[in-house]
């Protein structure tokens, strides 16, 4: 009765190829898109920069992984390190040479394109947890040379800051000008991937997962799409790197993009779903957002300014509930949060009725 | 199916029970003309957990002895942590969350120092960041909101080659004579290189830096480097944590003495040697701050929030390198406060911390009124100087305690201010 799929007919290809075929979904996502829009003026900075900023900048850079990793099912622990190159190459762009701000951001997304290429290439030859640590050595090869090469990280901090983000003349350091420029290009991107994930392009990859060697004997090129899925992955991480200078920490520093990110991402796309576009950005809100969760939750309900051990016990606490949460959702859950979803979509498909 | 939307009406009921609880937001303060809260984004978990701890319980106990005296100057200080886990994302989550309230932060991590700098001009909240953080950010007509106070990383490299010049018999000695630099590859582990090498074209001795990829923990081929085919004569070793005390262990190994071997301040915490046992008896490190409990303010501290049974730490660890360095953080702030509020009355904000530091004027006679003769060293601070440029004290470890080495041992300041101009000069030009 809520999500009807019956009385929806398509009588044109137009209609047949849109993203939202459901009227229930499109509602949904008017609403969203319109909360996302109109709500951030009344919440303050607080939420734009603590929670949906960081949240937005994962989410890009958790989708650009689940191309990788959960379509293309080639294991990558190094998208910290192309967003560590999109966000140098984005702030050398803006602050050293002056390109305009959209042009900065695509150049940074175009350099990691094209590191991620190069990374890419060993993934012809070797599969799974071998990928996985090629990839290792990429993701410390590349921060290495970041951190070198004077060129690139500039003096003894290895820190770039960069000057006042502005379009044209539209100056964007205000909370909620970066929110709207992170939002805005998330957008951007995630349109492009939903599309990208239903198209040829997306289908090889899923073929590519599911049999590798079937994929090639049906015409499939493999060199061609593994490295494209690295590439396309490094392009997105290369513009989440480049969204964290410009929107969040307004400066470009290597320690932020170590391994543990890395980590952190690939848990990310585990934990929202692999293959799946939702999965990202519900794996993204749960990494980032369940810690401050957590955190404010454990504080609320302990004693503030109390002795050591009580700030002890509520440190730890902190990490122990966050942990078993983690272990909690993937035993209920093992295919991620989408399918979570998923299983609540199909529940309201056929509500009221049980089957 | 059932089963199934049974665990999923769990899941739903649960998110729903925690979105009410955190639905209006982070937790409201109650700053009043009287009552300044201090938030503090610390770290109690994680790999530097006894640093995180330390501070804080410093800090913590310097404020519950002004509270126990009857306030500064009438004010009562209420704090509360954060937990950020040394992370810089949490770290900025936290600031944000609580920056409401706050009049002064201590990001206690150079990575949330670097996302915070903006911020802090922006929202009018001075850092106050002693003996980490940028190194440049002595210069505050370029960093206006940042005041490292106590010593930064550049003085303090100086002041080594100061005390090696000292142990061989003059500068003049120097020459000829090799010294290794042990570091983290990470910008905190290389920040005093180009300070080093400056040092070494002056004195003409050899400089060579030998780097740790980070955490730092296998460290046998760097000191097989060093010992045996660079042939150190001293070896100074630039990590934080457990990379602190792998050292001890490794130079053994390959029969490095351990009294040519020195560490930086933040290599230099009981936490840090106590592990080693007697392995790192001898071993030498600089400090900025008075060691031990044989301060008037941390007598004073024992004797009312101890007694009290009110303190914020063990209380074996009263009076250990990193208690004391959160004790003089503390003072440094309410320093700051009470001069902010004498020139310009009640409430406290920001901006008057911000004046209270500039003025910051830690004479002899003022340290002994405050109880903090020995704990901290004489220091005045100008709006153009926000400190740094400092001598620093080297203290042994004798197995049991720090042992003071007699003598203060200044840095090569002209070096050290030409350092200081070129980079923030660097830092302009990257934000005009």
């Amino acid at each position: 009765m809520l999500y009807r799929e019956c009385g929806v007919y398509r009588t044109s290809y137009a209609q047949d190829a849109t993203l939202f075929p459901l009227p229930a979904d499109r509602l949904g996502t008017a609403v969203l898109v319109l909360a996302a829009v109109l709500l951030p003026p009344v919440l303050g900075t607080y939420w734009l920069r603590g929670i949906l900023i960081p949240f937005l900048i994962f989410s890009l850079a958790a989708l650009g992984l689940n191309f990788l990793t959960g379509y293309a099912g080639l294991l990558s622990l190094g998208q910290s390190a192309f967003m560590a190159v999109g966000a140098y190459a984005g702030v050398i762009l803006y602050g050293r040479y002056a390109v305009p701000l959209p042009l900065a951001l695509l150049g940074a997304g175009l350099v990691a394109c094209a590191v991620g290429a190069v990374a890419g290439t060993p993934s012809l030859r070797i599969k799974g947890f071998y990928l996985a640590v090629a990839t290792l050595a990429a993701q410390f090869l590349i921060t290495w040379t970041i951190q070198h090469v004077r060129w690139i990280s500039g003096g003894v901090f290895a820190t770039i800051n960069t000057p006042t983000v502005r379009i044209g003349g539209l100056v964007l350091d205000s909370a909620l000008g970066q929110y709207y420029l992170a939002l805005a290009v998330v957008a951007l991107l995630t349109v492009f991937g939903m599309n990208l994930a239903r198209s040829r392009i997306g289908r090889a990859w899923m073929a590519i997962r599911d049999r590798d060697i079937a994929a090639e004997i049906i015409g499939i090129r493999l060199l061609k799409y593994k490295v494209m899925a690295f590439v396309v992955s490094a392009f997105y991480a290369g513009v989440a790197g480049a969204l964290v200078v410009f929107c969040w920490y307004g400066s470009a520093n290597i320690e932020e993009f170590d391994l543990v990110n890395s980590v952190r991402i690939l848990g990310m796309v585990i934990i929202g779903g692999m293959g799946s576009v939702l999965g990202s950005f519900l794996g993204a809100g749960f990494v980032t957002l369940l810690p401050i969760l957590v955190s404010v939750t454990v504080h609320r309900l302990g004693a503030l300014g109390g002795g050591p051990a009580v700030n002890g016990v509520i440190s730890s606490l902190e990490d122990l509930i966050f942990g078993t949460m983690i272990v909690l959702f993937l035993v209920l859950e093992p295919l991620g949060l989408a399918r979570l979803w998923k299983t609540i979509k199909d529940y309201l498909r056929l509500w009221p009725f049980a089957y | 199916m059932r089963m199934r939307l049974g665990s999923v009406s769990v899941v739903a009921s649960l998110a729903a029970v925690l979105a009410l609880l955190v639905a209006s937001g982070p937790a409201p303060g109650a700053s009043s003309g009287g009552v300044v809260i201090v938030p503090q984004p610390i770290y109690r978990t994680g790999p530097y957990a006894a640093g995180g701890s330390g501070f804080a319980g410093g800090r913590e106990d310097y404020l519950a002895l002004l509270n126990a005296r009857g306030g500064l100057d009438g004010i009562k200080f209420q704090w509360s942590e954060c937990e950020d886990a040394y992370d810089t994302a949490r770290g900025v989550e936290c600031y944000e969350r609580t920056k409401k309230d706050m009049v002064v932060v201590w990001p206690s991590s150079t990575g949330i120092t670097y996302a915070l700098v903006d911020r802090s001009i922006k929202d009018k909240i001075p850092m106050v960041t002693i003996g980490y953080g940028r190194s440049d950010a002595t210069d505050g007509k370029t960093f206006p909101w940042i005041f490292p106070v106590l010593g930064n990383y550049w003085s303090q490299a100086s002041s080594f080659i100061r005390y090696i010049a000292a142990s061989v018999g003059g500068e003049q000695n120097l020459k000829g004579k090799r010294i290794a630099l042990l570091h983290l590859d990470i910008p905190y582990g290389r920040e005093p290189i180009p300070m080093f090498q400056n040092l070494a074209a002056k004195f003409g001795f050899e400089f060579r830096n030998f780097p740790l990829p980070a955490p730092g923990l296998e460290q046998s081929a760097a000191w097989v480097d060093m010992a045996r085919r660079y042939r150190a004569d001293y070896v100074i070793q630039w990590n934080f944590g457990q990379s602190c005390t792998v050292p001890f262990a490794a130079s053994r190994q390959v029969a490095f003495p351990i009294d040519k071997f020195m560490g930086v301040w933040w290599c230099g915490s009981e936490e840090d040697v106590r592990p080693a046992a007697d392995l790192s008896k001898g071993y030498v490190t600089s400090n900025f701050t008075g060691i031990g409990r044989n301060y008037p303010v941390v007598q004073q501290i024992l004797a009312t929030v101890y007694k009290a049974g009110k303190g914020n730490i063990d209380e074996a660890r009263v009076g250990t390198v990193y208690y004391n360095r959160g004790v003089i953080e503390a003072a440094v702030f309410a320093e700051a406060v009470h001069n902010g509020i004498k020139q310009f009355g009640l409430p406290v904000t920001g901006e008057k911390v911000r004046w209270g530091l500039e003025h910051l004027n830690f004479t002899e006679a003022r340290l002994a009124e405050l109880g903090l003769t020995g704990l901290i060293p004489p220091v005045t601070l100008t709006p153009d100087d926000h400190g740094g440029v400092s001598s620093a004290y080297f203290q042994r470890w004798d197995g049991q305690k720090w042992v003071r080495i007699p003598g203060l041992w200044q840095p090569y300041s002209d070096l050290v201010r030409a350092q200081i101009a070129k980079s923030a000069a660097e830092y302009r030009n990257q934000k005009r």
